[in-house]
């Protein structure tokens, strides 16, 4: 299929889903509307919330607040999962010492820990970030620990041969290898990172996207939090495409990037 | 003998511990030597134990018994004076055709503004001048081997260990390669220790061909020096008479091995 015509079909279920919402919304069906306003809002009243929003210019700071929360828990995860990633498969013991425990934490829904977060670091953007690096963490974790473990026999015994020190070893081929399996765990670790700030931002905040969808919800005012999740998707589009960049650049060596994602 | 033994291996004795603790010897005894600029092939059937033996030399595999001496010093960890050709491939799949080459020089502290030059002449020599920039996974197999080849020469080791490394490529490139192999090793004819299960190939480059019997505890059964004139194109080489003749007589000894190695294996699978 050529591309315009891709784009035309993609349109074309956007649009035809408006329009729906829009009819049944208010326009009544044999005497009855559908969608009752009161629980489904309608798409001008939200589409009029979002030009409000960015009218006023009241949402480019909650947008900062939620981008910023968000670039932290992946910046601090991603550095804490490559360096216990490394750690851990360069030293069996202590990954079979810790393996039970990291198990247990990683089975935890990360949610129930929100509370705790505020409690310990507050409202403001900090809890936000812990709740964000516990998520993002495992899945950096997880992948470097495997790319480092997985490293291919033949590479490695090549990487001797040629008369690399243990320091070169790292450098020319532990890193590489597991840059590349943490490069293509990217689109889920910077998505976590985005979920961890919106969760905690909606549990208990004064600032961001999860705090204006739950504002508008302690309301009843349907149309906000329906402009509140248009915004947010948008948001995470537009990052998601940002890794898309980023990882085109770095991963060029390999056959198939894209089909890495985790 | 008056030219230096490039690799010797005494009385070396490999084995490995099973899952089950009984003890696995894979060579038993193996005596052999290789003289400074001497291309030697190591053929028998499959499962013979003759990459173990490779890799003694290399120092990948301490022996269980017996030594490994290169230019006469006993060898004590990695072999420093040997390249290393392996069968699977071994390239870094993260770095171009031309720093794949040039890590071979870089690692030993040569600054990037020299390496890379010589990369570059190195990878023209293989034919490969044009796809400095490609990384591995969008080279052919044969290709990938050129690379490999580079890499390794760069750094002028004094001794060449191959593990069947035109193994993985069809029968036409496998023979380019050979050629292009010699030719290489003609220029300065360093010591090579080439490991393959096809012995027309080890007639055709090697100076000597020496036999291995079938694994377990396998040994060095035979030793034929094959005195075909030098420079050998192999497209021509393998219709010689004398190569005949030598093929001949080599396989009347090799043939009862491999169908030994093969009823091994089929025996093993049933047992399985």
């Amino acid at each position: 299929m050529s591309r315009p015509t891709l784009f035309a079909l993609q349109v074309l279920v956007a649009v035809v889903c408006i329009v729906l919402w829009q009819v049944l919304s208010t326009v009544p069906v044999f005497g009855k509307i559908l969608l009752p306003p009161f629980f489904f809002s309608n798409p001008l009243d939200v589409f009029s919330q979002i030009v409000k929003w960015f009218a006023s210019g009241v949402i480019w700071k909650h947008l900062g607040i939620t981008l910023a929360e968000s670039i932290l828990a992946f910046v601090i995860g991603s550095l804490g999962g490559v360096l216990v990633g490394f750690w851990f498969a360069r030293q069996p013991l202590v990954a079979a010492v810790f393996d039970p425990y990291v198990k247990m934490v990683n089975a935890l829904p990360r949610v129930v820990l929100a509370p705790i977060f505020a409690l310990w670091l507050g409202l403001g953007i900090w809890s936000k970030v812990a709740l964000g690096v516990t998520l993002v963490f495992f899945i950096v974790f997880f992948n470097v620990y495997q790319g480092v473990k997985e490293v291919s026999r033949t590479v490695l015994d090549n990487g001797r041969m040629l008369g690399m020190s243990e320091r070169q070893l790292m450098q020319h081929v532990y890193w590489p290898s597991a840059l590349s399996w943490m490069f293509s765990s990217l689109h889920t670790s910077v998505g976590f990172a985005v979920v961890g700030a919106v969760v905690g931002e909606y549990l208990g905040s004064a600032a961001g996207l999860g705090y204006l969808i739950q504002q508008a919800e302690g309301v009843f005012d349907v149309a906000g939090v329906f402009a509140g999740m248009f915004v947010l998707s948008a948001f995470v589009i537009l990052i998601d495409y940002g890794v898309t960049l980023v990882e085109r650049r770095l991963l060029v060596w390999r056959p198939t990037a894209s089909d890495g994602r985790g | 003998m008056t030219t230096p033994t490039a690799v010797a291996l005494e009385d070396a004795k490999v084995a490995f511990r099973l899952g089950d603790g009984r003890v696995y010897t894979a060579v038993e005894k193996a005596h052999l030597a290789v003289a400074q600029g001497e291309f030697v092939a190591i053929v028998g059937p499959t499962g013979c134990g003759k990459s173990t033996l490779l890799n003694v030399a290399a120092g990948l595999l301490k022996p269980a018994a017996g030594s490994v001496r290169i230019f006469d010093q006993p060898l004590a960890g990695l072999n420093r004076e040997a390249g290393y050709l392996f069968q699977a491939d071994a390239l870094f799949p993260w770095k171009t055709a031309l720093d794949n080459v040039a890590i071979g020089l870089e690692i030993k502290g040569t600054p990037r503004s020299e390496s890379l030059p010589q990369a570059r002449k190195w990878l023209t020599s293989v034919g490969l001048g044009a796809f400095a920039n490609r990384y591995p996974h969008m080279l052919s197999g044969g290709q990938r081997k050129r690379v490999a080849l580079a890499q390794v020469l760069i750094r002028d080791p004094k001794i060449l260990l191959m593990d069947e490394p035109f193994g993985p490529l069809d029968a036409q490139t496998r023979q380019v390669m050979g050629n292009l192999l010699l030719d290489l090793w003609n220029a300065d004819r360093k010591a090579v220790l080439f490991v393959t299960h096809d012995l027309e190939e080890a007639i055709a480059l090697a100076d000597r061909v020496v036999i291995m019997s079938a694994g377990p505890s396998s040994r060095i059964i035979g030793d034929w020096r094959v005195s075909l004139p030098r420079p050998r194109d192999i497209f021509e080489v393998r219709l010689d008479k004398e190569f005949h003749a030598l093929h001949r007589e080599i396989w009347s000894v090799l043939k009862d091995e491999v169908m030994k190695g093969y009823a091994q294996s089929t025996h093993a699978a049933e047992a399985v």
